[in-house]
């Protein structure tokens, strides 16, 4: 990589956090690139150049899914960290925390089925312009997991029409095959900025075809890429 | 004033003699005597209420222990057998598998979320306090029948409770499997299997070491629930087992996420001398028992134990089973070190006693000695029973029944789609989609195959994991029963490309004191033994529950079989689906007239009897050899084990995992073809591979003396059996898998 400056990773880690080891694992795998836990009473990330928010039962999910860790010390840094428009990505519980902090609109709710639901699930890519998803193709159909009792999107209807306006919305479940009752078949949402995305499946659960899939590969791999053009570096393949 | 008031309203130890109170708590007069005897004086209301947990059947094992030294419990490999929290396997490099299975049923029969909610945390506890990560969850259930409403209400909150806990640590739930028959209506089976990795070096023991050094107390305040649950687990659930539901605990796995995380890092640091959970009997067994392992005492000072309520008495902390509590002895200088840890993860740590040279268990409240008892008598002394056995009646009655006596199947088609909708050999993806399987990301078959396959971070290595247990063989012939138990899970963990290393088992059986059901206990004891010493797998710890009666008698006898495998390479993992079309079928072993205790009884005729299928060891070992080396040398495209439904629901589960693609099979056979396609004769194994690989692979089973035949080839997208040249089966894939996904899910809409 010609002395190119390594890209730093956090993955934050709250009380009942469960899938910050597999993110971990998932960046050194994936893409090899410096990762860091850091736990929630951390006040500052300005180390680092993406931040993982991961998924799990933060404080047991009582009150509400992610209604407690959005009062957690390191979310302040959080909010700074997206302000300057560093890459943060939520997953599950994480897309959970940053609707809680008002980083992404919207709310999960209960599943409709009022069931905890794990399996595989069909994805379309529907914005590959972002710098999460740059190394899929348009409406590609990839299979990533999902692991949620409460991952039913909801948001009302002039925030779904924003959404659309503004291509935030990155990925959906294959049509006829929501698996929560979400609006809008919405799995994935991004900020208008493009910089934080939150979603309920799992990319760091398919990295291998040991795992079932490896189609989360590439989220890892935008990430690098986007950062690295961003900083003028060159880019990996796909 | 409230605790004096509630102390007040306890007895003396005149009127728990003078009244018999002790009976109420299980205790026999002959033991209450025995008790007497140890103490030289007549036992406080503490006193009694801890021997008499110390003594149940739960803790004490004294009407099992006979039989449980029938067991072999070592081998080369293993580190620890059975004593400690769980047993310790050998896995090379320094590294072991830690695993265990414990019943939580009758919990589980009153208040069943929390019930089985429980049983996870319990078993996961007995994994960490071992100083192992755990990597994996298994469960085996039984129900009665799903037409019964509360039947239905059962499973689905023992479903939802497994979920609960399992989903909220983050450890997946990766195996297991669910039975339904009538048996088990009114006394459901929730037997809960945690799978834990660590280095040698790190193993712990529940010892008390140290004579000065601290006790300390870790996880949430004691409250009040869970009160005598050893006790309520060593009895039969009648009528008013619904008023002892506040003997029930209540599961916050939240919290022991917390408590698991602290404790590994303090096992990490190297200061733990001896750590213990809290299971039953609570902080009675654990102080006893680190104790007694260590050959020491321990004085407690009950006022120091974090209280969930106030004016709570000695009495009921002692006997408290409130959840996430652990037990650990450090040095005293070590204590800033240990406090530092569990104040950053947020857990309650407390002080609350100290190891002594004198042997016996003090328990002081407010500075007065409220308890003083002989720890050797409280763990060592229970008498132990030989309970009275008799073969009954009904074991004659079977063997002479002619399981061909009902008239042969007409349609095999619509007989296998029955089949395949029955409750036990449907799809259990209605219950294992309510479970994180894959969290930790090392999970490489998931449910749904022979066994579940786990990774080792780090290294090329899994772990294969199942359990397994056919209750109604083991009820038509307990000895046959137990051998296949123990052979059908090792054939699964075989299945899926790992050598089986050990075994936990869990005795569930119906009440011990009458002389039928110890004879069932004996015979399927020896059966187990007779396989796990033929297979090399040892068994390395587990658990007995009796007891298992209602109204309407004793349930199947079903004593669980949990195994776990070594998978080499991951290279070797492999699943039940077919891969390829044009693939060889072949079917090995022989298939005889064997439908007793079968699916095709139960579901066609709705009876259960007759004798189960035969088992030869030598037989059953040498397949699984063959099919292991075939596997490891790369011949092998799938494996499946053919078991309830015989080899027509064997060929169907390949086809449906295999994404659907279909298979045409033809049979040569002398038996009647109903009998052909749903015999459940036992060491037999359905294996497809690439037709370049076919030939080598049936020269291998030919030389090791494996019974083998090609019957057919993978491909199209229908199942196709033909017996005798005539049509058997002929069904598009699509619509059996449609029969088999459905017939769960609709019950429980």
């Amino acid at each position: 990589m010609k002395g190119d400056r390594v890209m730093k990773f956090a993955v934050l880690v709250f009380p009942g956090s469960n899938c910050d080891i597999d993110c971990y694992k998932a960046v050194e795998s994936t893409i090899g690139q410096p990762v860091d836990y850091v736990w929630q009473t951390s006040t500052d990330l300005s180390a680092y150049d993406a931040i993982l928010v991961p998924g799990g039962f933060s404080y047991g999910d009582y009150l509400r899914c992610g209604a407690i860790a959005q009062f957690a010390p390191v979310m302040g840094a959080l909010k700074q960290a997206a302000e300057d428009g560093k890459y943060i990505l939520g997953i599950c519980n994480g897309f959970q925390i940053l609707t809680e902090a008002r980083l992404l609109p919207g709310a999960l709710l209960r599943n409709k089925a009022l069931k905890f639901r794990c399996h595989s699930a069909k994805l379309r890519v529907v914005n590959n312009e972002t710098p999460f998803t740059r190394d899929y193709a348009e409406n590609e159909l990839i299979d990533i997991p999902i692991a949620h009792g409460e991952g039913n999107y909801y948001c009302d209807e002039a925030t779904l029409k924003e959404l659309q306006a503004n291509r935030q919305i990155v990925f959906r479940y294959e049509a006829g095959n929501n698996p929560n009752g979400s609006v809008d078949d919405i799995a994935g949402i991004c900020n208008r900025a493009g910089n934080v995305v939150g979603m309920m499946p799992h990319p760091e659960r398919a990295v291998h075809e040991l795992l079932g899939s490896a189609d989360g590969k590439r989220m890892f791999t935008s990430i690098l890429n986007a950062w690295r053009e961003r900083s003028g570096a060159a880019v990996i393949g796909g | 004033m409230a605790q004096q008031l509630s102390a007040a309203k306890e007895p003396n130890a005149e009127q728990i003699a003078e009244q018999k109170l002790y009976k109420q708590m299980g205790v026999t007069d002959d033991e209450y005597a025995r008790i007497c005897g140890f103490l030289g004086r007549k036992p406080n209301y503490v006193e009694i209420g801890v021997f008499s947990v110390m003594w149940s059947e739960h803790c004490s094992y004294k009407n099992s222990k006979p039989v449980l030294r029938r067991f072999p419990t070592t081998g080369p490999r293993v580190l620890m057998g059975p004593g400690e929290g769980a047993g310790v396997v050998d896995i090379g490099d320094n590294q072991a598998v830690v695993f265990k299975i414990e019943s939580h049923n009758h919990p589980s029969a009153i208040e069943p979320y929390q019930g089985a909610a429980t049983g996870v945390g319990g078993i996961i506890r007995d994994i960490f306090s071992m100083g192992a990560r755990p990597v994996a969850l298994l469960n085996s259930l039984r129900f009665g029948r799903l037409e019964n409403d509360r039947v239905r209400y059962l499973f689905e909150h023992v479903v939802s409770g497994i979920a609960g806990y399992g989903n909220c640590i983050g450890i997946p739930t990766v195996a297991g499997e669910v039975m339904f028959d009538e048996s088990y209506e009114g006394n459901p089976l929730v037997n809960a299997m945690c799978v834990g990795l660590i280095d040698h070096d790190k193993i712990q023991k529940g010892v008390a070491k140290g004579v000065g050094n601290p006790v300390f107390y870790v996880g949430p305040a004691t409250g009040r629930d869970g009160i005598h649950g050893a006790t309520f687990a060593s009895e039969e659930l009648t009528a008013e087992s619904e008023a002892k539901r506040p003997a029930v605990q209540v599961g916050d796995p939240f919290m022991e996420k917390l408590v698991m995380e602290a404790c590994l890092e303090l096992i990490d640091s190297g200061i733990v001398l001896g750590i213990q959970d809290m299971g039953a009997a609570g902080l009675t067994c654990s102080s006893a028992e680190m104790a007694s392992k260590a050959g020491n005492g321990i004085e407690l000072y009950l006022d120091r134990v974090p209280q969930r309520e106030e004016g709570m008495t000695p009495y009921e902390m002692m006997l408290s089973e409130s959840q996430e509590r652990m037990l650990y002895v450090i040095r005293p200088e070590h204590e800033a070190q240990a406090r530092a840890i569990f104040d950053r993860w947020g857990v309650i740590c407390a002080k609350v006693g100290k190891v002594t040279d004198d042997g016996r268990l003090k328990l002081f409240h407010h500075g007065e000695l409220v308890g003083d008892m002989p720890v050797g008598a409280l763990v060592d002394e229970c008498p132990v029973y030989n309970p009275a056995s008799q073969e009954p009646a009904y074991y004659r009655e079977n063997a002479a029944i002619d399981t061909l006596r009902y008239p042969e199947a007409a349609n095999l088609t619509e007989t296998l789609r029955r089949i395949l909708a029955s409750p036990t050999v449907a799809s259990k993806e209605w219950v294992y989609n309510q479970y994180d399987s894959m969290v930790r990301t090392e999970t490489f078959v998931r449910p749904g195959s022979d066994a579940a396959v786990v990774g080792v971070p780090g290294t090329r290595k899994a772990l294969a994991m199942t359990t397994d247990c056919n209750g109604r063989y083991v009820y038509l012939d307990p000895a046959v029963g137990g051998r296949i138990a123990v052979s059908e899970a090792a054939r699964n963990i075989v299945c899926s490309g790992a050598l089986p290393l050990a075994v936990t088992d869990n005795l569930n059986f119906g009440s011990p004191e009458k002389p039928d059901i110890f004879w069932q206990l004996e015979q399927a004891t020896e059966g187990m033994a007779e396989a796990c010493r033929a297979l090399e797998t040892p068994v390395i710890g587990g658990n007995v529950s009796l007891y298992n009666e209602n109204a309407k008698g004793a349930i199947y006898p079903t004593p669980v079989v949990g195994m776990v495998g070594l998978v080499e390479d991951v290279d070797h993992i492999t699943t039940q689906g077919f891969k390829a079309e044009g693939d060889i079928v072949l079917l090995l072993g022989d298939t005889k007239a064997e439908l007793g205790g079968s699916e095709l009884q139960y579901v066609l005729h709705g009876v259960t009897e007759g004798r189960p299928p035969e088992l030869d060891l030598a037989v059953e070992r040498a397949l699984q050899q063959a099919v292991l080396e075939a596997i490891r040398g790369g011949l092998v495209a799938s494996a499946h084990d053919l078991s309830e439904g015989g080899l027509a629901v064997a060929l169907a589960e390949s086809c449906i995992s295999g994404g659907g693609i279909g298979a045409s099979v033809a049979l040569e056979t002398e038996l009647r073809p109903d009998v052909a396609l749903f015999s459940e004769s036992q060491s037999r194994i359905l294996l497809s591979a690439r037709p370049d690989k076919a030939d080598a692979l049936q020269e291998l089973l030919a030389a090791r003396g494996v019974p083998c035949r090609a019957i057919g080839t993978v491909g199209g997208s229908e199942l196709r059996i033909t017996v005798n040249g005539k049509e058997g089966v002929r069904s598009d894939v699509a619509q059996l898998e449609k029969a088999w996904k459905e017939a769960i899910p609709c019950y429980m809409k």
